[in-house]
């Protein structure tokens, strides 16, 4: 039982239509996979089959590259950076039109809250095609030398927990730099991505500029060693970075990864408390926690610890928690059985460990993957739920002293994707921000995302960065042509 | 009667000090004729451990050092190795077999290279830190940071220029180095040492290591508390996969090595840009 009732807001599904199967989208056109197999994407709040989708194999895999190297070589290379920006702003321009069907499309196969695909996801994504639009033209300007290259076929793998977001991410940046893609959706969340092969068949984008293979982890790996490829750009787990890291070992491939984090979010003893609980949320509870940079661990000075755990629980008591095509829904489903079970899993380690587990009252639907936004206190470093990433609506709370304490405790961790602080003291927030070993740092707010803002990690959290300025370096080669002296 | 030389002992350098092996192991140098010249210490994989714990240390010395002082730094790096200028061009002839006349061209350009470096220090973060137009009330801005510990392997031909444009970016933007010294060509690399010793330079900022490339460099590649690694001196390709996938264990940043790089040419900005991380900070606006 929520604190206040409301009536059922449900979006309306009638603005998607969803295909019963769908093919490979390759050189231009949706093509049906040679090797074959086909397999089914659900919802996960109904557990509904939602369409069934196909698997590249390798020949498939071979087939999406090839297509982005011809096309690479005789079209888009050859294609002025003010005639490939023109493609990307109609991008643009089609997402925002499309932005009502996307956002129903998004939360049906991801899960999340339609008041996130409709009011974050999808706008993000058109101001992602929007914002490098402009760069096609401007490369020279990028402080990458006057005539910066692009690389060539870019492979590119997205994770589950912002399809639309990550593939634009990736996919913007990718052809304004003069690149042409072969681009993985995740396997739970392939949907998003075949509607953005039909937006790339409406915007007459050339053939073979934009392929997209669906598949799991197996069909990822076929893309990744493909020996024509020349980039790889990946977001996802750590575990898979290093496999990747190592595999294009000793070939020329260029890569960016983008992966974990157990990102600190800081709250000093002079900090707003209320302003900071609802950071502490957004942190953590944005995306039912399916998040790279969500702020796991919250350091709380031992001042006020009490007052931020009582504020906190007392919000959380609010969140409605319930079908993500509710416009009043705060919190979705868990994207898959599986990603479940790894946080039930991680969930019974902390409190066998030691840690109090607290979750507000709350009642789960019946059908679906859903769990409970979790509070850990008592909770030491030394923990699992301290040190690994569970990527999902589970918070660890730590305490400290002394702002010397709280870098120490932040930064002891190989990841550094992001992190947060919260006080009232301009100069300790610099001082923090400027000690804070991570790529991100969210002062007084957290988890905002803007494609002028260059984001990735430091350490284990992967390298490259995505976004602004500093996001073009991942699809360019510099040039170094000597400056005068 | 004339009088005989005092030859020098050559050591490693690591936090700041410069002593033999741990290992007690030592190997002959020769010049480019075959001839002997001294005897090196060969660095073993205890060195390489001793000598990152070193440059963790370094690193929080230097990276919290201004871009000013820094600056200075490595300019009294180039003033402190003007002064040995005549060693440093006996050992370069004899070490890549030159005329005095050519390696009087290498030295002065490898001086010349640190007073470029130098210049550069408060100078990074104005071009490539930026502010972003963010679409919303926050005050937001992607500053370079340098990514921490960096191990090098410097360059097996180019004993001191080379030595010089791979440990100089490095240092530069506020890293520390452990730096793999040309294995046959070493002696220009611990003079060096000797330079920086003398250089305000902190200790455990750079590290020199010699000895065996194939020996010292899986455990400073595989080594966790490395945050990138360099392999411009690589030239065995085999051992260049293996030094990468070794650095993959750790997503530890990798240069590769590049057979057609000109180590002596006017250097641009990757070298400094590959070992630097971007951080971006957010803050709201309002009243």
């Amino acid at each position: 039982m929520s604190l206040f009732e409301y009536s059922p807001a449900p979006e309306s599904r009638t603005v998607v239509d969803i295909a019963e199967s769908y093919d490979l989208f390759i050189g231009g056109q949706m093509v049906e996979p040679q090797d074959g197999t086909r397999f089914k994407t659900i919802s996960p709040s109904t557990e509904e089959v939602l369409a069934e989708v196909a698997e590249a194999g390798e020949r498939d895999v071979d087939a999406a590259v090839q297509a982005a190297r011809v096309a690479y070589t005789r079209v888009w290379s050859r294609t002025s950076g003010r005639e490939r920006g023109k493609y990307l702003f109609r991008i643009a321009r089609l997402v925002q039109e499309r932005a009502r069907e996307l956002a129903v499309l998004e939360t049906l196969d991801n899960g999340k809250p339609i008041r996130e695909t409709r009011d974050v996801d999808i706008p993000l994504v058109a101001a992602h095609f929007f914002y490098h639009a402009g760069w096609a033209d401007k490369l020279g300007y990028a402080g990458l030398g006057a005539n910066p290259r692009p690389l060539g076929v870019a492979a590119q793998i997205i994770p589950w927990n912002f399809p639309l977001l990550m593939l634009a991410w990736k996919v913007a940046p990718a052809l304004a730099a003069g690149n042409t893609v072969v681009l993985k959706p995740a396997e739970t969340t392939p949907l998003t991505a075949l509607a953005f092969a039909e937006i790339c068949q409406q915007a007459d984008l050339p053939a073979g500029v934009v392929n997209i293979v669906t598949g799991a982890g197996e069909t990822g790996r076929l893309l990744v060693e493909h020996p024509d490829v020349d980039k790889i750009a990946f977001t996802g787990s750590t575990e898979v970075g290093r496999l990747i890291a190592a595999s294009v070992a000793g070939t020329a491939k260029k890569a960016t990864l983008e992966l974990g984090g157990k990102a600190a979010n800081i709250v000093f003893d002079d900090a707003p408390i209320d302003q900071a609980v609802e950071g502490i949320v957004r942190g953590v509870f944005f995306n039912q926690g399916h998040v790279c940079c969500a702020g796991t661990r919250l350091l709380v000075q031992e001042s006020v610890v009490d007052d931020v755990i009582d504020s906190l629980k007392n919000r959380l008591g609010t969140l409605r928690l319930g079908d993500p095509m509710d416009k009043n829904t705060d919190i979705g489903a868990i994207n898959s059985a599986v990603q479940l079970r790894r946080i039930q899993q991680m969930s019974e380690v902390g409190e066998a460990e030691g840690a109090t587990r607290w979750s507000p009252a709350c009642t789960l639907p019946e059908r679906g993957f859903w769990f409970a936004p979790t509070v850990f206190t008592d909770v030491a470093q030394t923990h699992r739920i301290a040190r690994e990433e569970i990527f999902g609506p589970v918070l660890s709370v730590l305490t400290f002293r002394t702002p010397d304490e709280a870098l120490a405790k932040a930064n002891n961790t190989p990841y550094g994707l992001s992190a947060g602080v919260w006080t009232e003291k301009g100069s300790r927030i610099l001082w923090m921000a400027q000690h804070l070993r991570a790529g991100v740092v969210w002062a007084n707010t957290f988890n905002h995302f803007d494609p002028t803002s260059p984001f990735g990690g430091y350490k284990e959290s992967g390298y490259g960065r995505e976004g602004g300025r500093h996001g073009l370096a991942a699809y360019l080669v510099a040039d170094e042509t000597e400056v005068s002296a | 009667m004339a009088r005989e030389l005092i030859r020098k002992t050559y050591k490693l350098y690591i936090g700041g000090a410069l002593s033999r092996s741990e290992s007690g192991r030592s190997y002959a140098v020769v010049d480019a004729d075959g001839g002997f010249v001294a005897h090196a210490a060969q660095a073993s994989r205890k060195d390489v451990r001793d000598a990152v714990v070193a440059a963790r240390a370094g690193f929080h010395r230097w990276s919290g050092a201004t871009a000013y002082n820094r600056g200075q730094v490595l300019y009294r790096v180039a003033e402190m190795m003007e002064g040995r200028r005549e060693q440093f061009v006996a050992e370069v002839a004899r070490s890549e077999g030159l005329t005095r006349r050519q390696a009087t061209a290498v030295v002065d350009a490898s001086v010349d290279r640190w007073v470029w470096y130098a210049g550069w220090t408060d100078k990074l973060a104005q071009v490539h830190g930026n502010a972003n137009p963010v679409a919303g009330p926050f005050f937001n801005f992607s500053l370079p940071e340098p990514t921490g510990v960096v191990g090098v392997v410097a360059p097996g031909e180019s004993s001191l220029l080379g030595l010089v444009s791979v440990v100089a970016p490095v240092l530069a933007t506020g890293c520390s180095a452990v730096v793999l010294a040309s294995q046959s060509r070493p002696l220009p690399a611990v003079t060096l040492a000797e330079v920086l010793a003398t250089s305000d330079v902190p200790a455990g900022a750079v590290n020199v290591l010699t000895g065996s490339v194939a020996e010292t460099g899986p455990p400073l590649a595989g080594h966790a508390d490395i945050n990138a690694l360099d392999l411009t001196g690589v030239d065995d390709a085999s051992l260049a996969v293996e030094l990468e996938r070794a650095a993959a264990q750790t997503l530890t940043r990798v240069r590769r090595p590049d057979a057609g790089e000109d180590i002596s040419a006017t250097p641009g900005l990757s070298r400094m840009l590959g070992v630097l991380e971007v951080k971006t900070v957010w803050h709201p606006v309002g009243t």
